[in-house]
């Protein structure tokens, strides 16, 4: 069934008709639809052409999430498309069509994509289906109030007469697209809610899907890089003699702060990059350690923050029952998505055409225009599928690079970093130091206090969004904290690390906050004497969702039921993402304080589900993702540079290291939540939450440090 | 000049003989199915079969291969076992970002070609050695299982 399949051109024959079509005034478009061959497109995302086949165009960027078919079945649902006749494609870089709605970037992060996009291209799919409509009504002279669609067709109800999109291309293209449409209530769905097969993975077991990586424009030269190892410093001098000998190695170009060789092939681009004889100005960083970055952010987090929240009378709040103080800290992550950095570049006197995998297209395309000089129409990208991004490729730092070695070459030149120069010239999810005070009394949150302290990402990315001294990522989850308490206060306190990039890592703000205020909320359970599920339910009044889903996952792991010495159940209750979220954990932990995570169980209230085996596929992926930070994520900082380089020093979890884990899916008619990050952010307050469980110990720092949890250390 | 018989072909490649073979795959023939992903064997998207038996190809240089037969992602649907999985993968949707998956699949198919009927122990042994960023553990586990009913 090769027409199921959906074909995902590489930007490079997709791109560019696009951009030309979208950028004429309606008028014209129209016009120049009602020439033969044309096809009909409404708007942005959808062309119907003679053959019936429905190409939608993606505004959010498939990067595993399985966003590409929900998009898909969304304008499909609405459209009544055939979905044997959908195709995809990538859209060009273009913030006016396809920015996300809640960035005003075109941007595909923050789980947002279906809650972004849920209603718009609902309202395309909807309007273009008028449209069709109209024309066959007209071709019938009928009311459009007696036909109706389905599998890409139009039928006139009373007479049975039928008329299939692909004959009524030309007549629609001349109509007017409709100021209102009524869309379809959930009860005539017919794709969303369903569990509805990958459009994008059939190309993914053969070894067809292109990613950046895989781009092979004509002439292809190929480029590997050194930046210099220390934040922020220089290259000093370079030595290319025996570099330049390597049969293969074509030229070296050094810039500002990193070399890079370019070969015909990456192996002797490599092996060009190794016989280099650099030395390196290191500059104003290159004694910066780990121990530098705590020193800072610890004394910054005693002071006053920015008032994100506040509520009730906070002194007189604390000051009533028992009260508990403590501080959370998280360390630095590096992404370690499986791609590599990478990005093509072909500079020429008058152009510049880009081949990457970005999650910020339009700035991937305003980069390279500022580097090259060129006009942004001058500058052409072609966006790829995205082997992992996790916030990565929410930067351009790849891209401006890559066009910065590309203006040196004469053709085409594939940069790809190395796993080390990944690993150690990242963003990093920055270290945050909350801290933390809440009082109790019969069981119920009196007061709280809670001051994230941290790098703002917001103020670099989203600098209009960063307002009174608040990032209001950093307080997501915190300022809009499920838990009914009269008397709170929510403080964000900026503190920039020395030397270290920081940027949005999968999780985002609410992976910082989610663990240290389900850690703490177990912290407070324990004090006020109180089962932590029940704890929890007693103190969500206004959060029903929140509870429905404690209840369901509290109930599908056991809660309650004995395990035997030196395990734990714990449990973690999140509304982040619009999505309510709860995960138990089940752990064991040995005398010598080796942790095994047994058993992890979520269930999830995520409003209307688009694509059901996505959402299980999303929360399955992110708890991994989530575990794996809080066993082992640590990134640290030596003489300025970063200690860790490859998998072997950062490790990631592999399949013998994983529990089973278990994902309970509840129906829901509310809007769609946000489902891409959500495990990530469960995953560590639920493993710490059931280590206490089990041994009595509290870890208020990630990644657990296991000599804490060896027995003589806690008995 | 390296001879190396790929997917069935013979192939001349004007490179040196210690560079990996990932790269002569990847840049100098164009089958970019194969994926860089660490440069030292730890996480397992470079894996191909020689004769069968899957390798990093980005630790092995093309001098160590001789006349034995490389197969890679491209090619391996043309056998039983890598049929199998390949369509198990998709019957239970493994794939995410699928940037490891290609590894995955070279593993698992070598995995299912030595033992048809692989147990919990025999898949944490043959496929530890491929990181999936993704998380989709779960599923590769099952579809293995799944691909060795089928």
């Amino acid at each position: 069934m090769t027409t199921r399949r959906a074909f995902l051109q590489t930007g490079a024959a997709a791109g560019g008709v696009l951009l030309v079509g979208f950028h004429i005034p309606r008028e014209a478009w129209a016009a120049a639809n009602a020439a033969p061959g044309a096809p009909f497109a409404p708007d942005a995302f959808i062309r119907i052409d003679h053959q019936g086949a429905v190409t939608l165009i993606m505004p959010q960027v498939e990067m595993g999430q399985g966003i590409y078919t929900a998009i898909a079945m969304i304008l499909a649902e609405e459209l009544d498309a055939r979905w044997e006749q959908v195709r995809l494609e990538h859209a060009p870089p273009n913030t006016k069509l396809y920015g996300n709605p809640i960035f005003g970037v075109q941007a595909t992060g923050g789980s947002t994509s279906v809650r972004a996009f849920w209603t718009p291209l609902r309202k395309a799919g909807a309007s273009a289906r008028a449209l069709l409509i109209e024309a066959a009504a007209q071709r019938w002279k009928v009311s459009p109030d007696t036909c109706h669609t389905a599998n890409s067709t139009v039928t006139h109800q009373p007479s049975g007469r039928t008329l299939a999109y692909a004959a009524l291309v030309d007549d629609a293209s001349r109509l007017t697209p409709p100021a209102k449409v009524s869309l379809k209530s959930p009860s005539e769905f017919t794709l969303i809610g369903k569990p509805v097969k990958r459009l994008d993975t059939p190309d993914k077991v053969n070894g067809k899907a292109v990613y950046g990586i895989d781009a092979r424009p004509p002439g292809l030269k190929f480029a590997a890089i050194a930046i210099c190892p220390v934040f922020g410093g220089k290259v000093g001098h370079v030595d290319d003699s025996k570099a330049k000998q390597i049969p293969g190695v074509r030229q070296v170009v050094v810039l500002d702060e990193l070399v890079a060789v370019v070969g015909d092939h990456t192996w002797v681009a490599k092996q060009g990059l190794a016989a280099l004889d650099v030395t390196w100005d290191e500059g104003p960083n290159a004694h910066v350690t780990s121990d530098d970055v705590w020193r800072q952010i610890r004394a910054s987090s005693e002071q006053q923050g920015a008032v994100a929240k506040t509520a009730g009378d906070v002194p007189k709040g604390l000051g009533t029952g028992d009260r508990l103080d403590a501080a959370y800290e998280m360390p630095f992550l590096a992404h370690a998505q499986m791609e590599p950095l990478n990005c093509t570049v072909h500079v020429t006197a008058d152009s510049c055409e880009v081949w990457v995998g970005s999650q910020v297209l339009a700035r991937a395309q305003e980069v390279a225009a500022k580097v090259t000089g060129l006009p942004l129409e001058k500058v052409t990208v072609h966006n790829h599928l995205i082997g992992g991004g996790f916030g990565r490729r929410l930067e351009v730092d790849y891209v401006e690079i890559a066009v910065r070695v590309a203006k040196q070459v004469d053709g085409p030149v594939k940069v790809t970093w190395s796993r080390e120069e990944d690993m150690q010239h990242d963003v990093y999810r920055p270290v945050y130091r909350n801290v933390l005070a809440a009082s109790v009394s019969d069981g119920r949150i009196i007061g709280w206090s809670y001051r994230v302290t941290g790098s703002s990402i917001i103020a670099r990315w989203l600098p209009p969004a960063f307002q009174k001294g608040v990032d209001i990522d950093a307080v997501d989850s915190a300022a809009d904290i499920p838990y009914d308490i009269a008397n709170l206060q929510v403080e964000y306190k900026r503190d920039e690390p020395p030397a270290v990039p920081t940027g949005f890592w999968r999780g985002v703000g609410p992976n910082n906050n989610v663990f240290a205020i389900e850690s703490f909320i177990d912290e407070l359970a324990r004090k006020a004497g109180k089962d932590p599920v029940t704890f929890r339910r007693d103190n969500l009044g206004k959060t029903p969702r929140l509870v429905a889903a404690i209840d369901l996952a509290a109930s599908k792991a056991g809660w309650g039921k004995p395990l035997p010495p030196g395990s734990g159940r714990g449990i973690a209750a999140q509304s982040s993402f619009g999505s309510y979220i709860a995960t138990v954990a089940e752990v064991e932990v040995s005398e010598s304080g080796i942790l095994r995570v047994r058993r992890l169980v979520t269930a999830v209230d995520t409003g209307i589900i688009v694509n059901p085996d996505t959402v299980v596929a999303q929360l399955q992926s992110g708890l991994i993702f989530g575990l794996t930070a809080a066993l082992w994520g640590e990134i640290t900082i030596k003489n300025g540079r970063v200690e860790q380089s490859n998998y072997h020093d950062y490790r990631v979890l592999r399949i013998n290291e994983v529990p089973e884990i278990e994902v309970h899916l509840i129906a829901s008619g509310e809007a769609p939540g946000g489902i891409g990050e959500t495990g990530t952010t469960a995953a560590p307050p639920a493993v710490g939450n059931a280590i206490y469980a089990a041994t009595g110990v509290r870890l208020r720092r990630l990644p657990i440090d296991p000599k804490h949890l060896q027995r003589t250390s806690f008995s | 000049m390296v001879n190396l018989r790929i997917n069935g072909e013979m192939r001349e490649l004007d490179i040196s003989a210690d560079t990996p073979l990932l790269w002569a795959l990847r840049d100098v023939l164009g089958l970019t199915g194969t994926k860089f992903g660490c440069g030292i064997a730890q996480c397992g998207a470079c894996t191909v079969h020689l004769d069968g038996a899957p390798i990093r190809s980005c630790v092995t240089p093309v001098s160590a291969i001789g006349d034995r037969a490389i197969t890679t992602i491209e090619a391996i649907g043309a056998t039983t076992p890598g049929h199998k999985i390949q369509q198990a993968w998709l019957d239970l949707e493994v794939v995410q970002c699928g940037y490891c998956q290609s590894g995955q699949i070279m593993s698992a198919t070598a995995l299912l070609a030595s033992k048809p009927d692989p147990s919990d122990a025999d898949i944490d042994a043959a496929m530890a050695g491929n990181i999936c960023r993704c998380g989709t553990y779960v599923r590769i586990r099952n579809a293995i299982k799944k691909a060795a009913k089928s």
